[in-house]
């Protein structure tokens, strides 16, 4: 008995501050507001706020999660040699490696989307290396600029979005990969598997709870972005977060906005369920 | 031979571990078949050269058996570290078709010496010979030998079956003799109806067993076990203990087996070297180290011991303390002895273990059955120590 008790303090927090507001999220995505210029909502059963939304914010829907996805593959392209590297061959560096990972999320994601903005900006070191490497015209060409400008493309919100979601994906990849007895390494080798065929058979395959875990923890929070777009991104690059605050703050609409809240929650909790499907939570190798 | 020249022209292109990818040979190594001849179906570019060139080790006991096939060779292999068990100087010959043990305290350089053979380790000098071929600078994967990793090392996320297939995948046999092979080897271990488990899914021994057999179903040259039986509670350690040994008489392949219990040694070994301290302190039969011993190390680490000081060389005397008889009567013409009196008596069932003190307290211990000694015994009682004289073995006195 006493164990769960040491339960309740979390589950009041998960109780009080999240699960109560959300079901409150419910009622008011059915209602309608009141006036033109004020919060207050009046509950109607109103089931077209969501038609409404699906089909003004379909498109941008879609685009928030092209983008998240495109940016969890190019972080996964990124993080997995990377944990592969401090897991394997970090030796005794390992701790000061993972550090190093996680040094750029202690400072605010605003910064870090600021900080881009000088980065990738005309005047900037990525434009001057593309300029200097003569690949301007073939960018602009594959749209990855455009006009030879980076800020406010789509490429600059998904670079934006790579550089937060790293961490999560290379903690769960290190963590996974520690639970490889590096002598399962060992006797891959003395099977006669190649370096190659030893990571085929032995590494990639066992890494795989924790590639699940980073694909997770980095989709989510991508998908839901507000301050890449806002900050790196052009008037069309906006994504599903920014929509909500502009119905939100902007347009006064809380039940729209509450509606497709739900919609987006609705989309991540199948993308969740999938995933943990046939697999436990106990085999995601959480940091 | 047009077979050989052939595989002989792979062997070049590809170095010399892949098995050749012959449907006739399929016929597995597996099934019953011995030594040289198995190997030569798996191997039959490595054995001819083997043949024709014997070992010449100095003082080499493979090389003064004429027609006998080396399986593996270290010639002055010396690999040091800096704190840990290094081996220095070490020269070995292991036969093929042997069952042949290390055996050493922790520490004296057994498993560094299995490691450099595997290829985990590189010597700083000197080479390493798998079938004649010198394989010093090889990496594991292209090594003809297979080791049973101490605490087994299965791939968890493995099936039995898909475990033991690993080795035959990696060297691309073809799919059918796969299935064979892994098929006869899980037989052999006796693990067949498990092959769809996961490790985790086994016991120990069980586990123990999957080992083997993924090592064993590649038909290496030699079988490298390291303390395989360590992990294993006694019983279950003396039951594998026998398994071994029938299984490496069923596939007559070489065992090289790596422990640091004397008895493992002694009842399995066809022939096993003591090593102490990173050196070779000695290499035979288990009768020959266990009765002639040339060190006290290697008298004291094969058994119990009793080191009587012989006359005025300083030399050193060893007497088993099962060839020790305690009696009232003092010795008999031809016979040696020593009066003791009786400072320990232990009961063991079978035997009884006496521990005795003699003249200026020399320990001395005797082993014998119960129902040999004398009922009356009892701890500070007087009695002659009796021994035959040639029952007993002068050792070499320890180079200075």
């Amino acid at each position: 008995m006493w164990p769960w008790l040491l339960l309740t303090p979390g589950l009041l927090w998960l109780l009080g501050l999240y699960v109560l507001p959300l079901l409150g999220l419910v009622p008011l995505s059915l209602s309608e507001p009141l006036s033109r210029f004020g919060l207050d909502t009046v509950f109607r059963g109103r089931v077209a706020n969501y038609t409404e939304v699906l089909q003004a914010y379909g498109p941008i829907l879609v685009r928030s999660f092209s983008f998240a996805t495109i940016a969890t593959a190019a972080g996964l392209v990124l993080a997995y040699p990377l944990a592969f590297a401090i897991r394997f061959r970090g030796g005794r560096w390992q701790p000061l490696l993972i550090g190093l990972v996680v040094l750029p999320s202690l400072s605010s994601f605003l910064v870090r989307a600021i900080a881009w903005t000088s980065l990738l900006g005309d005047n900037g070191p990525v434009l001057a290396l593309v300029q200097s490497l003569g690949l301007t015209d073939g960018l602009n060409g594959l749209g990855v600029l455009r006009d030879g400008r980076l800020l406010n493309t789509p490429a600059a919100v998904i670079i934006g979005l790579t550089n937060n979601l790293l961490p999560f994906l290379v903690l769960p990849l290190v963590v996974a990969m520690q639970r490889i007895d590096p002598r399962l390494l060992e006797a891959a080798a003395d099977l006669h598997a190649g370096p190659l065929r030893s990571f085929a058979r032995v590494v990639w395959p066992l890494s795989l709870p924790g590639l699940g875990a980073g694909l997770l923890l980095s989709l989510i929070p991508a998908a839901g972005d507000v301050v890449n777009p806002r900050f790196l991104g052009g008037p069309n690059d906006r994504m599903i977060a920014n929509a909500i605050e502009n119905l939100l703050l902007v347009q006064l609409q809380a039940p729209r906005a509450a509606a497709l809240t739900l919609v987006l929650m609705a989309l991540i909790t199948v993308a969740v369920v999938l995933q943990l499907r046939g697999r436990g939570l106990q085999e995601l190798p959480l940091p | 031979m047009a077979r050989a020249s052939a595989s002989t022209v792979r062997m070049a292109a590809r170095g010399p571990l892949r098995h050749p990818r012959s449907g006739s040979s399929a016929r597995s190594v597996i099934g019953g078949h011995l030594g040289g001849q198995a190997i030569a179906r798996q191997w039959p570019d490595l054995l001819p050269r083997v043949l024709t060139e014997p070992a010449t080790l100095n003082g080499s006991e493979v090389a003064d058996r004429p027609g006998v096939a080396e399986a593996i060779a270290l010639r002055q292999v010396s690999r040091r570290f800096g704190e840990l068990a290094g081996v220095e100087a070490l020269s070995l010959s292991i036969a093929a078709g042997e069952f042949f043990s290390l055996l050493g305290p922790s520490g004296c350089g057994k498993t560094t010496t299995l490691r450099l053979i595997a290829g985990f380790e590189r010597p700083q000098s000197g080479r390493i010979l798998l079938q004649g071929h010198d394989l010093t600078d090889a990496p594991p994967h292209r090594r003809p030998v297979n080791l049973v990793f101490q605490n087994y090392a299965l791939f968890p996320h493995l099936s039995v079956w898909d475990n033991v297939a690993f080795g035959p995948r990696s060297q691309r046999l073809a799919e059918a003799e796969i299935r064979q092979r892994v098929g006869q080897t899980l037989k052999v271990v006796r693990l067949a109806e498990l092959a769809r488990r996961r490790p985790h899914q086994l016991s120990g021994g069980q586990q123990q067993r999957v080992a083997l057999a993924r090592a064993l179903v590649n038909a290496p040259a030699a079988l490298l076990l390291d303390e395989p039986l360590a992990a294993l509670d006694p019983d279950l350690r003396r039951t594998m203990r026998t398994e071994l040994k029938r299984i490496q008489r069923e596939v007559g392949i070489t065992f090289l087996l790596v422990t640091h219990d004397r008895e493992e040694a002694l009842s399995l070994s066809d022939r096993l070297a003591v090593l102490h301290g990173g050196r070779l302190e000695q290499v035979g039969s288990p009768r020959e180290l266990y009765d002639r011993p040339r060190s006290a190390v290697v008298a004291t680490f094969l058994g119990a011991a009793n080191l009587l000081p012989e006359g005025f060389g300083g030399g050193v005397r060893l007497l088993r303390p099962e060839r020790l008889r305690l009696s009232a009567n003092p010795p008999e013409a031809g016979e040696r002895g020593l009066r003791a009196r009786v400072r320990e008596l232990a009961f063991q069932g079978a035997t009884v273990e006496v521990r005795l003190s003699g003249e200026n307290d020399l320990p001395l211990i005797a082993i014998d059955t119960t129902a040999h000694l004398p009922d009356h015994l009892r701890v500070g009682e007087e009695l002659w120590c009796r021994w035959d004289p040639a029952d007993s073995h002068l050792l070499e006195a320890p180079s200075p």
